[in-house]
């Protein structure tokens, strides 16, 4: 167990509370084992008290570590892409400190058992702490619910068939009144998967000229407006998951407003991407739902800045070699995004969008108050799950440096300001940058 | 097959530069910058001409029955064919062979790449061959190109998924300036299946770039999205869209490239977009029709239509495609200082 450590010369951030600190020598944050004890402008005024470390932030920011509810660790199933400690170690690399897998794996976890083997695989691996979905069909992809209560006693925080919509509308809507009984949310891949069967890219004139076969903006608002229509029918809790289109962003808006139990995030392909970046078949720029339209990328950014998208998460997909060094067609969907989740997320500070406390809470306090996790916000006896950056020091994204094992970036090359420093999760440093 | 050894034209050639009868008269170079064929779209009008030239004096050297050249002697063409093909395979071999080239096919269906074997892979391995020209074919829009970054050798695009198919459209522009003089000003309505269709894309790239209208006549459903974009007139109504061509080129309909039911009936399309002598009448009095081949008649094309000597150039085309693909592999092998990949 370690003892106390005076984290100093941090400028202390807490979205949830508003709390927001400039740095000084005598305030800061102070923990002790796992758990904060005190944090304030002046808490070190009476002198340090006896602690082990002293961690000097130089200026940068401290603030709840990222909280990423959208990842897939590829276990069990596909560990040459990823398993939960790769995955883990490219979270901690990206100053994430918890992450919600998704349950779309090989076999799925839609019973406790495969839940079961995840948490363990994941207490042993013991970085980052890793958070489960469970599916909410049998298999991810049938019309059977699973076992709902049974899974969240073991620890299921949400249902989510992953990358497949619940397209049975029978199905979606039998889930979302049954999980009222556990009080619990279903998070939706909102498409309509008989319209965008076999297409790979938004269509349009870009997809035309590339001879590609195109997804529609369509196939997302059709699934929202079915699907908000069951949430309105049940009363359910509803989270749709990367939205990606201005009309989804539009009708998400319209049903807040009309008092719905909704909400979303997307990730950052849809805000600081558009489907320019497919160029000539760059298979890395192959995404479930596809880049859209620079309107679309605008649509989302205001959505961000005027609340309506709640969260944003990494999607991390990610994918080997094998898998995207082929004919756009045939390569896998998908990007690997957690270790450039929080430099693209200050770009929305960096370019005046929404404020920087506000841009943490959609990657802290948000998701995690989404999903009753016990992390995200900094309080005396919360844990200590930290995140040290410097916000505005320049850098490259260079996908060959990525600690996760796939490096299937869409963002290769691209100018970023932003670095994580230190990672810290219950008190123990689990990542600290080289310089 | 047996290939004669390339070395024993290079006489043949000797004798026909003596006498000045069958060497052909070729355009003056320019400098063509690219590497490989892989689309029209990456070409400028000045380039398109000269392939044009270039193919035109192949033509002629064809028709005079000129023999085999050495242009290609101790180079390699492979022919790599993804996807089944008689005639655009065919085409490649005989412009290789009439340039000397030692001209090798692989078709996929007894290759290993049936086997599991990728297209980079199959890159590596070629490279290992060193050929100095790849002609390829593949069901996937793109993989030609992914496959050129891979190899050191000139790669000809033959059609790739519903992208391009260069050849195609250069052999077309050759048939019809052959006939009509020029491209400028011209109207010319592409047919039928337009969305799944490289022909019609590389087509409408280079009439447009060489100042000819383009329009396109199809059912909804067989119009890609944002179609207009591509500066071309959509039409659903053939009689209407063909008023006023110059040039009517038909399309196949592709039906193994469709994914659920594009039209409802064989019978059904031909009523309203085959091509027949009622609808023809629409267009001008000397309106050209044109195939990219091969025909389904009866679906798209009346038999009668396609087979009328004073009005279809479907046979010129053919004949064009040996000429333009000579054309191609010529500007494309030759020395160049910048031969690093």
């Amino acid at each position: 167990m370690t003892g106390k450590i005076a984290f100093i010369n941090a400028r202390v951030i807490d979205p949830a509370s508003g709390v927001d600190h400039a740095a000084s020598e005598s305030g800061g944050l102070l923990t002790d084992g796992a758990s904060i004890v005190a944090m304030g402008p002046d808490i070190f005024n009476g002198g340090r008290p006896d602690v082990e470390e002293i961690v000097d932030c130089q200026g940068a920011v401290l603030a709840p570590g990222l909280v990423d509810m959208r990842v897939d660790f590829c276990e069990p199933g596909a560990e040459h892409k990823e398993d939960i400690e790769s995955g883990s170690k490219a979270a901690a690399a990206g100053g994430v400190t918890a992450v919600v897998t998704l349950p779309d794996t090989a076999p799925a976890i839609d019973n406790a058992s495969v839940l079961e083997f995840v948490a363990r695989r994941a207490r042993d691996v013991k970085l980052v702490k890793v958070f489960g979905y469970a599916t909410v069909t049998r298999g991810a992809n049938s019309d059977e619910i699973v076992e709902m209560g049974l899974l969240k006693e073991a620890g299921a925080v949400a249902f989510t068939d992953g990358r497949h919509s619940v397209a049975n509308a029978k199905t979606l809507s039998r889930a979302l009144k049954y999980a009222l009984a556990f009080d619990t949310l279903i998070v939706q891949h909102a498409e309509e998967p008989n319209l965008s069967a076999g297409g790979v890219m938004q269509s349009g004139e870009l997809s035309t000229r590339l001879g590609l076969p195109g997804i529609p903006r369509e196939a997302e608002t059709i699934m929202l407006d079915r699907d908000l229509a069951l949430v309105k029918m049940t009363g359910g809790r509803y989270h749709a998951a990367h939205i990606s289109t201005a009309e989804g962003v539009a009708r998400i808006r319209a049903a807040k407003e009309a008092g719905l139990r909704v909400t979303c995030d997307t990730a950052p392909p849809y805000f600081a991407l558009n489907e320019l970046a497919v160029g000539e078949y760059r298979t890395f720029a192959k995404l479930s739902p596809p880049l859209r339209s620079e309107d679309d990328r605008q649509a989302i950014v205001e959505g961000l800045a005027d609340g309506t998208i709640d969260c944003i998460a990494s999607d991390h997909f990610p994918q080997d070699q094998e898998s995207k060094r082929l004919p756009f067609e045939l390569a896998e969907f998908g990007s690997s995004g957690l270790e450039t989740l929080l430099a693209l997320t200050l770009e929305l500070v960096h370019n005046e969008h929404v404020s920087l406390s506000e841009a943490l809470r959609k990657v802290t306090a948000a998701p995690s108050r989404l999903l009753d996790l016990p992390t995200g916000r900094l309080y005396a006896g919360a844990p200590a799950d930290l995140v040290i950056f410097d916000p505005d020091k320049p850098a490259r994204i260079e996908p060959d440096t990525f600690i996760s094992k796939s490096k299937n970036s869409p963002f290769d090359g691209r100018l970023v300001q932003g670095q994580v420093i230190r990672t810290v999760v219950d008190g123990r440093t689990i990542y600290t940058a080289d310089d | 097959m047996q290939f004669p050894e390339s070395g024993t034209y290079i006489p043949a050639l000797m004798t026909a530069a003596k006498t000045g009868l069958s060497a052909p008269k070729v355009p003056a170079e320019i400098d063509f910058p690219h590497r490989h064929l892989l689309g029209i779209q990456d070409l400028s009008p000045d380039e398109i001409t000269y392939l044009l030239d270039l193919s035109d004096s192949y033509a002629e050297h064809n028709r005079a029955r000129g023999g085999k050249l050495d242009i290609m002697r101790d180079k390699t063409l492979i022919n790599l064919f993804f996807e089944d093909s008689t005639r655009t395979r065919t085409s490649f071999e005989l412009a290789g062979m009439r340039l000397g080239a030692d001209v090798i096919n692989i078709a996929v269906a007894n290759s290993s790449i049936k086997k599991g074997e990728t297209i980079i892979d199959t890159a590596m391995t070629l490279n290992a061959m060193h050929a100095d020209a790849l002609a390829v074919r593949h069901s996937n829009a793109g993989a030609v190109k992914l496959l050129s970054e891979k190899v050191n050798c000139a790669v000809i695009n033959g059609g790739d998924g519903s992208h391009e198919h260069p050849t195609q459209a250069l052999l077309d522009a050759l048939a019809i300036r052959r006939r009509k003089g020029h491209l400028q000003g011209l109207l010319v309505a592409l047919c039928g299946d337009i969305a799944h269709s490289r022909v019609a894309r590389s087509n409408i790239y280079l009439l447009q770039t060489m100042g000819a209208r383009v329009r396109v006549i199809a059912p909804p459903t067989l119009i890609p999205p944002a179609m207009e974009r591509l500066g071309v007139e959509v039409f659903h109504d053939m009689r209407a869209g063909l008023e006023d061509c110059d040039i009517v080129m038909m399309l196949r309909l592709q039906r193994e490239r469709m994914e659920g039911s594009f039209v409802p009936s064989v019978h059904e399309y031909f009523k309203f977009y085959g091509l027949d002598y009622d609808k023809l009448q629409h267009a001008k009095p000397d309106a050209l029709i044109m195939h990219p081949g091969p025909m389904n008649r009866g679906v798209e094309i009346d038999s009668d239509v396609a087979d009328d000597l004073d009005r279809s150039l479907i046979r010129e085309q053919v004949e064009m495609g040996v000429a333009v693909r000579m054309a191609c592999l010529d500007v494309l092998t030759r020395d160049r200082p910048d031969t690093t990949p």
